[in-house]
Order: structure tokens, then C-alpha cells, then sequence
């Protein structure tokens, strides 16, 4: 193995950032969630990337990884459930529009 | 430049490519598209890590379920079939600075920790890592408790999105 | 080693001396002969894709009592490349509005899904490309692949009959994910590993459509939902939905669709086979010769592959024949009826035989009653369900005559 544990860290921390970057700056609620999911692949390379270059035997790491993988898809499943129900009541997606309870 | 250093600077650049057409393409299936391609790469990332069974587990989890999801979503919420106005809010590049911030600070504390350039030991070859990771997902005094609260968070999501998302007639 | 015992190993380490000789350093050498691999690989599953299109034509003509493209060749066997060059000189039409980029991968990525198959399939005991210990994933994974490439088609035909019909196969496709993949977890109990080589390795004692016949129907019935083949083909019936995700694909795009679907169909029937018919193990036959009792007849190690081959391609093709039996004799199903025969029959009862199993595998694992023990749980489990249905039969039955029972009445007086 030549790759330097540095360019798996550097890749998931830019990938981070431009997760970081399309939730911050989307509109569409939707696209918002994509921009989450993109967050939570950037911390689960980071999570292998450490398994696999400090200690491959023990399998803690990969462990924590599968259960990121598990709340992730909880955390999807639930959100584009409501996504769906504001779209049903409120027929928009856009996430400024939602704002009944802003003062 | 070994072969391996190769495939994954080209792995790198699929991700990354991807993952900035996701969040700034104007039309929400091509972003959910580009997703895919996002986490295919990632895919990639984790074989080459020797995490086999992650890679597939990636593939079917996300690739097979969430994003199709996505993508249903994203047909069941437009009142037409074309995407109008900007997708992008108005303060868009005080995101795109905050995040370039963030990248910078992140890479500039990776850099100047020691050690950080290892290259990785081989894995010894007796190890079955994939008989391992399940001894220690059912194991009592390893992981089956995250485990067990893992599934009842995923069945908590089952009954919650199924109720949240059936139009009460 | 000899090109006789191991004949695919002595043709790769060949090439990569031809390729260091012509001054290639290792590693791409070592790349170069793997690519040559795959490539040839790819070449004999589609080869053998276009003969598939010969077979279900002639077997589906005998089905219905007809005889078969017979014209073109001896036996018809020219016809599927007079079907290619049909649908290559076809006009190749976009209908408008449609997202022409998506339009046009789909049915790239749904042939893609079918040929990643072929990575793990052993075709011989020293022939697979590759020995995943993770296999039995990847075959879900791949699967859901193809799921991937039907609901872009359905999206970008701009078509509300073809987006109705893909969001029904996609529907379908994901919930018959779930029987398979439980069902798959029982190869893994019994032989303790997930790879297709361990698998078919094991089943030199028995097979194990002994020790779980159970699995093996429900993995059948999942995987002919996962095809999207009858009795589960709503989508593509000319008489629903106009021939649902595929109706604005016209020439060989619809093409690569169809040959795709034969191909995957066949593939499965290789998976059926590999996992619970033996694959390439031929009775008696071990890799040095065969083994009657103490008596060897020896045999050099590339007519034992050859066998194997053979014996593979024979019971995939048996496989295969099944699956198409299935369709050609079976009406379809509707949509409502076939999500509720997954998530209310075929769910639990997989989770039972998983449970079952599961647990007769622990308790007799060391005795000699493995084998009997085994299958008569799963006969046993059968029987119970059998018994749990003609139970609700009978209620939904009597439930219908006394719904009846006042109109009866009323049209005796």
C-alpha cells in the first residue's frame, strides 16, 4: 500500500466541503439532502481510511462505519418522508418557503 | 507513481467532480445522477482500502436504496417536469467561501500533524477480517449492542417515514 | 505450471512473458494480461447472449405448440444475426424532450449491470475472474444496478406510461430484493462462507437444494421478480402499459434492453445453479479424475476443466429452461398482488427457513443426521405453511358464501 494515509484525509475533507457547500447554498430541500449525504460518505472514508492505516485487526472501525451506514439511510428514509408530506400540504419544496413558524 | 497511487488519484477526481456537479447542477435528477457517481466512487475508495466488504455494502445501501430513494422523491415533488429560476440562494458564495475556509483549515491542521504521511502495513494474511466483523457485530462483549439499538433505530425510521408519508384518506 | 493441468494460469503467465519481452515493466504487463482477460471474458458472455436469443425463440415457439424461426439457417440458427442487423439498421429515434444523456446511458448501465455478473461466476474449478469472498453482496449489488439503469430510462423517455411502468418495476425490483438476500444468507450459514467458490467447492458431498429445497424455490421466485420476467413482467406486457420503460426505445437500444434481460436471465439460472445445484461439480468427478469408490481414472487437468465447464454451462442452461417454463405457462400477476405475495408470503417465509435453518444447522451439526435433518425441517416447514394457507383459504371462502348468503336468499323468494 503507497498512498499516504494524508490524500485519503485530504479527499474526505474536501468532499466534506463541498457537502458543507451545496447545503449551505441550495434551495430545493431535496438538493439540501443530497449535500448531507455527501457529509456523511466524506466521514465514513475518513472512519476506513483510519481502520485500515492504524490497526487493520481490530474491526472497531469498521463497525463504526457500518452503523454510519445504518443512520444514514434511518436519517434518508425519514427525511424524504417529510420532504414528501410538506410537499403534499404545502406544494413547495423550496426550504425558505416552509417558514409558518419563523417570527 | 505505482499503479495503485494511479487508480486512486483517478477514483479521487470522480468523486470530486461528482460531488461538485451534485451541488451545483440546475436539474435535481442529474444531481441525484451525479450522486450516484459520487458514491460509486466511493465505493471504489473502499476496495482500495481492502474494506471489500464495505465497498459492497456501499453499493447495495446506497446506491441501491438510498438513491434511489432520492431519485423517487424528486419525481414525486414537482408540480412540473422542468426545473425553473436559480437553484442557488442568493448568498451562495458566502457558502462557497465558508467552505473553501473550512477545506483550508482542515487540510492546513492534517498537514502539520506528524505521522500523517504513513503508508500502511499490510494486513496479515491469516486475518479473515469479513469473519471477524461479524464475530464482532453478534459478540456480547464487542458490538451487538450498537447493533441491536442500530436496528431498532432502523425499524424507529420504518414506522415513522411509512406514517409520515401515507395520505391519510 | 503445465498448460495442461491449469490452462488459463499458463495462458496469462505466457502473455506476461511476451509482454516483458517486449520490454513492458511488470506491473502494466501484469495489467495489460488482466485486461486481455476480462476483455475475452466479455466477448463469451455475449456470444453466448446472441445464442440465447436462438434458444428462447425456439423454446417459446415449442411452448406454444408452433415450431420456431426454422427459415434462415439450418434449425433457424441464423436468425439472431438477422435480428442484429435489423435492429442496427433501425431508424435510432430521440423522442422530444426527452433528457438525452440519461436516454442514452440507460441501456448502456443495464447491459453493464448484467456483464459485472460475470466477474463472479465460476465457470470451472480453476476458472472465475474473480474469487470475491463478499460474492453473494455482489450479486445484490450488481441487481441493484440494474434497478438504477430501468428507473433513468422510465425518467428520461419523457413518457408519463413509461415513468408509471418503471416506478412498477422498480417497486417490484426493490421489494423482492428482500427474499433474495435472506435467502442468500442461507448458502452462507450451511457453508460458512460467502464466496461462490467456497460455495460450489462444499457441494462436492451434496448439493444444497438437499439440505434447503425451501431456498432454492424462493430464491427462484425472487430472482425471476428481479429479472422482471413473467409472471412478474407487468411492465414490459404489450397489453399493460404499452410495453412500460422501453416504449420509446427504438433499434438497438431496445436491443441492448431485451438482450440484457435474456442475458441476466441466464445468468441467474447460473446463479441458481451455482449456489444450490453444484455448479461445475460433476458427480464423482474431484481434480484429478474421477473417483469411483477406491478406483481413479486419472485425467490430465484440461479435460477435467473442460468438464466442469461444460457441466456449468449445462445446468445454467437447465436453469435457465426453468425460468423460461415459468414464463411461457404462468399468467401474469397483477402489481397489488405481487408486492403483497412478497411483503406478506415470501418475507416471512423466508425469515422462518432462515430461522429454521439457522437453528437445525447449529443443533445437528456434528451428528450424522445433517443431511436428513435438514431436509425434513424443510419439509416439515413447508407442510405448515401449506396448512397455514388452506386455513386462511378456507376463512376468505366462507367469509365470500355468507357475504353472499342474503342475495342468495333474496333471489330464491
Amino acid at each position: 500500500m503507497s498512498i499516504p494515509l494524508s490524500w485519503y484525509l485530504i479527499l474526505a475533507a474536501a468532499l466534506f466541503c463541498i457537502g458543507l457547500f451545496g447545503v449551505l447554498s441550495r434551495k430545493n430541500a431535496i438538493a439540501i439532502l443530497l449535500g448531507v449525504e455527501l457529509m456523511l460518505n466524506a466521514v465514513n472514508i475518513n472512519l476506513v481510511a483510519f481502520w485500515r492505516y492504524l490497526d487493520p485487526v481490530q474491526v472497531a472501525g469498521q463497525v463504526f462505519a457500518i452503523i454510519v451506514f445504518a443512520v444514514a439511510a434511518a436519517e434518508v428514509a425519514v427525511g424524504l418522508a417529510l420532504i414528501i408530506s410538506i410537499y403534499r400540504r404545502r406544494n413547495t419544496v423550496v426550504a425558505d418557503e416552509v417558514d409558518l413558524m419563523k417570527w | 507513481m505505482t499503479p495503485e497511487q494511479i487508480i486512486f488519484i483517478f477514483c479521487a477526481a470522480l468523486i470530486l467532480a461528482s460531488a461538485l456537479m451534485v451541488v451545483t447542477t440546475r436539474k435535481l435528477l442529474h444531481a441525484a445522477l451525479w450522486l450516484v457517481a459520487a458514491l460509486f466512487g466511493v465505493a471504489m475508495v473502499y476496495a482500495i482500502l481492502d474494506a471489500g466488504f464495505m465497498a459492497v455494502v456501499q453499493v447495495v445501501v446506497y446506491i441501491g436504496a438510498i438513491a434511489i430513494l432520492f431519485i423517487f422523491a424528486v419525481m414525486l415533488t414537482r408540480k412540473e417536469m422542468r426545473d425553473r429560476g436559480p437553484q442557488l440562494r442568493p448568498g451562495w458564495w458566502l457558502a462557497a467561501l465558508l467552505g473553501l475556509l473550512v477545506f483550508a483549515g482542515l487540510t492546513f491542521l492534517l498537514i502539520t500533524q506528524p505521522g500523517i504521511n504513513r503508508t500502511a502495513a499490510a494486513i496479515p494474511s491469516d486475518v479473515d477480517t469479513i469473519g471477524r466483523l461479524g464475530m464482532a457485530l453478534v459478540s456480547p462483549n464487542a458490538f451487538v449492542l450498537p447493533f441491536e439499538v442500530a436496528s431498532i433505530l432502523l425499524l424507529a425510521a420504518l414506522v415513522g417515514a411509512v406514517y409520515v408519508a401515507v395520505s391519510k384518506k | 505450471m503445465m498448460f495442461w493441468s491449469d490452462p488459463i494460469n499458463f495462458i496469462g503467465a505466457w502473455l506476461h512473458s511476451v509482454f516483458s519481452g517486449w520490454g513492458m515493466s511488470a506491473g502494466p504487463a501484469g495489467t495489460l494480461v488482466a485486461f486481455l482477460g476480462i476483455l475475452i471474458l466479455i466477448v463469451f458472455a455475449l456470444v453466448l447472449d446472441i445464442m440465447l436469443v436462438w434458444v428462447e425463440r425456439k423454446v417459446v415457439a415449442r411452448f406454444q405448440d408452433r415450431l420456431g424461426p426454422n427459415r434462415i439457417g439450418p434449425f433457424g440458427l441464423i436468425q439472431p444475426f438477422a435480428d442484429i442487423i435489423k435492429l442496427i439498421i433501425k431508424e435510432d429515434i430521440t423522442p422530444e424532450g426527452a433528457d438525452k444523456v440519461v436516454y442514452n446511458i440507460a441501456p448502456v448501465l443495464a447491459a453493464t449491470a448484467v456483464i459485472l455478473l460475470w466477474a463472479i461466476l465460476p465457470i470451472a474449478g480453476t476458472i472465475t475472474a474473480v474469487d470475491l469472498n463478499v460474492a453473494l453482496l455482489f450479486l445484490v449489488a450488481a441487481g441493484s444496478l440494474g434497478t438504477l439503469a430501468i428507473i433513468m430510462a422510465g425518467w428520461a423517455s419523457n413518457n408519463k406510461y413509461a415513468l408509471l411502468g418503471a416506478f412498477r418495476m422498480v417497486a417490484n425490483m426493490v421489494s423482492y430484493e428482500v427474499p433474495m438476500v435472506v435467502t442468500l444468507l442461507i448458502p452462507a450459514i450451511i457453508t460458512g462462507t460467502m464466496s461462490v467458490k467456497g460455495i460450489t467447492e462444499f457441494q462436492s458431498g451434496v448439493w444444497l437444494v438437499v439440505l434447503s429445497p425451501l431456498a432454492a424455490v424462493i430464491f427462484t421466485i425472487s430472482a425471476i421478480a428481479e429479472l422482471g420476467r413473467a409472471p412478474f413482467d407487468l411492465v414490459e406486457a404489450e397489453s399493460e402499459l404499452t410495453a412500460g420503460f422501453n416504449v420509446e426505445y427504438s433499434g438497438m437500444k431496445f436491443g441492448w434492453f431485451y438482450a440484457s434481460e435474456l442475458l441476466h436471465s441466464y445468468t441467474f439460472g447460473g446463479f441458481i445453479s451455482v449456489l444450490f445445484f453444484g455448479g461445475w461439480q460433476v458427480p464423482f468427478l474431484m481434480a484429478d479424475g474421477f473417483h469411483f469408490g477406491s478406483a481413479l481414472v486419472a485425467l490430465p487437468g484440461i479435460v477435467v476443466t473442460l468438464l466442469q465447464a461444460v457441466s456449468f454451462l449445462v445446468k445454467a442452461m437447465i436453469g435457465y429452461w426453468v425460468i423460461m417454463w415459468v414464463k411461457y405457462s404462468m399468467p401474469r400477476v397483477r402489481i397489488d398482488h405481487m408486492l403483497a405475495f412478497n411483503w406478506k408470503f415470501l418475507t416471512p417465509l423466508s425469515l422462518a427457513v432462515l430461522i429454521v435453518t439457522a437453528l437445525m444447522d447449529k443443533l445437528l451439526a456434528s451428528t450424522n443426521f445433517y443431511v436428513l435433518g435438514m431436509f425434513l425441517s424443510n419439509v416439515v416447514l413447508a407442510w405448515i405453511t401449506i396448512e397455514i394457507l388452506r386455513g386462511v383459504g378456507r376463512r376468505q371462502r366462507k367469509a365470500e358464501e355468507t357475504a353472499l348468503q342474503p342475495a342468495m336468499d333474496a333471489a330464491h323468494h
